[in-house]
């Protein structure tokens, strides 16, 4: 076989195609959360950055809890869908710095939550201690008549509580 | 930092992380379990919590001794041998009752705050800012340890007798928080984490009171206190055993 490497040398490379910054944000705004698919990981602020490093697309993510056992899943659905869009080398890196909080949920997610029956976490602006003393709003009726039934839930980032008036149970997203 | 500080400080993290995920197997043992329902799911949540902030002081050690982060947690847990571990024996103990778990659980958490608002003030600055998250994490956990603890104090005859024989067995070994951690006095005199021994101070004062309050006998504290974390309990072979014999049947396997 004639080895054509010395003719591959002369060329140029071709151009590698990149979607634009838009494109790759909007098509993120398309990876639901893998536990909360009503979801996706922009509006629950755990995309944080991203950044071409040569020819690889680094997507910079913070996961909600540290434990939070989606967030491999969630770096597979990453690169998942960025495939889709011709990105083929992405590099997913979780970084704590700083920490994620709920405070970074956008408004349209907090709705989402809701509708989806998930009491979305109160404004706490850095007081955590003092919001978790304020009521908390049934999500199907509205009523601040609700008893906290446990601090853990069926995800480390849920608390299950329970509605007085309209006696249903309900879930909140924590504050964090 | 210089490299003797970094040694210090790695050798202080994986101390830290031993503590973390040596609880939460124990907690984990309750997965299926707990008495009620919701309980059940506490401590599945807790347990998570708990492996998964070992983690991260893994990590973090790792990056000082210039470590695979990826892959030096999982070294760490399944490949070392159980002589190497630095976990205090009061995360060793057996799950024993319900009880006993809730009321060591709530004794550890409580130390841990103190310690997470100290290492916030790190000079090492990831240190700092993975304190700050676990922090927050942790404020869940006491205020479910905090709930029962009166709650079974103040019971039935039973919780109470319960919690009392819990707090005198784990009472000796709660001592432990207090002494330093290895690497602890090289960090501390950079200001790289915080002295175990004033932490313990304002602990032991908290934590007295509240369990009084929760109508429990506090033992007398210096007696047969267990802190050695080069030395370890009879029970703890045998859960590491537990912990590492599926990864060691086959070290290179994909999960």
């Amino acid at each position: 076989m004639v080895s054509h490497g010395s003719v591959r040398a002369g060329l140029k490379p071709a151009q590698t195609y990149r979607p634009t910054s838009e494109q790759l944000w909007a098509a993120l705004a398309e990876v639901p959360d893998p536990e909360m698919p009503f979801v996706n990981l922009v509006e629950l602020g755990i995309v944080r950055d991203l950044e071409w490093v040569g020819p690889s697309l680094r997507v910079t993510i913070t996961p909600t809890f540290a434990a939070c056992p989606a967030y491999e899943v969630m770096g597979d659905d990453i690169r998942r869908r960025l495939g889709q869009l011709g990105v083929s080398q992405v590099e997913v890196q979780v970084r704590h710095d700083p920490p994620w909080t709920s405070e970074w949920i956008t408004e349209e997610a907090r709705q989402k939550l809701k509708a989806a029956g998930l009491a979305p976490p109160p404004h706490h602006r850095g007081d955590l201690i003092q919001v978790l003393l304020d009521p908390v709003a049934c999500p199907r009726c509205g009523s601040t008549n609700t008893s906290l039934r446990n601090s853990f839930g069926t995800t480390p980032c849920r608390m299950i509580y329970t509605c007085n008036d309209c006696k249903e149970p309900f879930e909140q997203f924590k504050p964090l | 930092m210089n490299e003797a500080h970094k040694k210090a400080l790695a050798d202080y993290l994986i101390a830290l992380a031993d503590d973390e995920l040596i609880l939460g197997h124990r907690d984990s043992e309750w997965t299926g379990h707990a008495p009620i329902l919701e309980e059940d799911i506490a401590f599945a949540n807790i347990a998570l919590d708990e492996i998964g902030h070992a983690r991260l002081w893994y990590e973090l050690a790792a990056e000082l001794v210039g470590g695979d982060k990826a892959r030096y947690p999982d070294q760490q847990v399944f490949f070392r041998p159980a002589a190497d571990f630095r976990c205090l024996q009061l995360v060793e103990l057996p799950k024993g009752d319900w009880a006993f778990s809730m009321l060591r659980q709530y004794l550890f958490d409580a130390f841990e705050q103190h310690r997470l608002r100290g290492l916030v003030q790190s000079q090492h600055k990831p240190l700092a800012d993975v304190a700050a998250r676990i922090r927050n994490e942790e404020l869940y956990h006491l205020r479910h340890t905090r709930a029962w603890v009166p709650r079974l104090g103040q019971g039935t005859e039973e919780s109470h007798r319960r919690m009392q024989a819990a707090l005198d067995e784990l009472w000796p070994y709660a001592q432990g928080l207090g002494a330093p951690l290895p690497g602890e006095s090289e960090a501390l005199e950079a200001k790289l984490v915080p002295s175990s021994r004033s932490l313990f101070d304002i602990w032991s004062g908290e934590v007295t009171t509240f369990l009084s309050e929760s109508g429990l006998k506090v033992p007398p504290a210096e007696r047969d206190v267990v802190a050695d974390r080069a030395v370890h309990s009879e029970y703890f072979g045998a859960l590491i055993a537990d912990l590492q014999q599926v990864a060691q049947l086959d070290p290179e396997a994909q999960w």
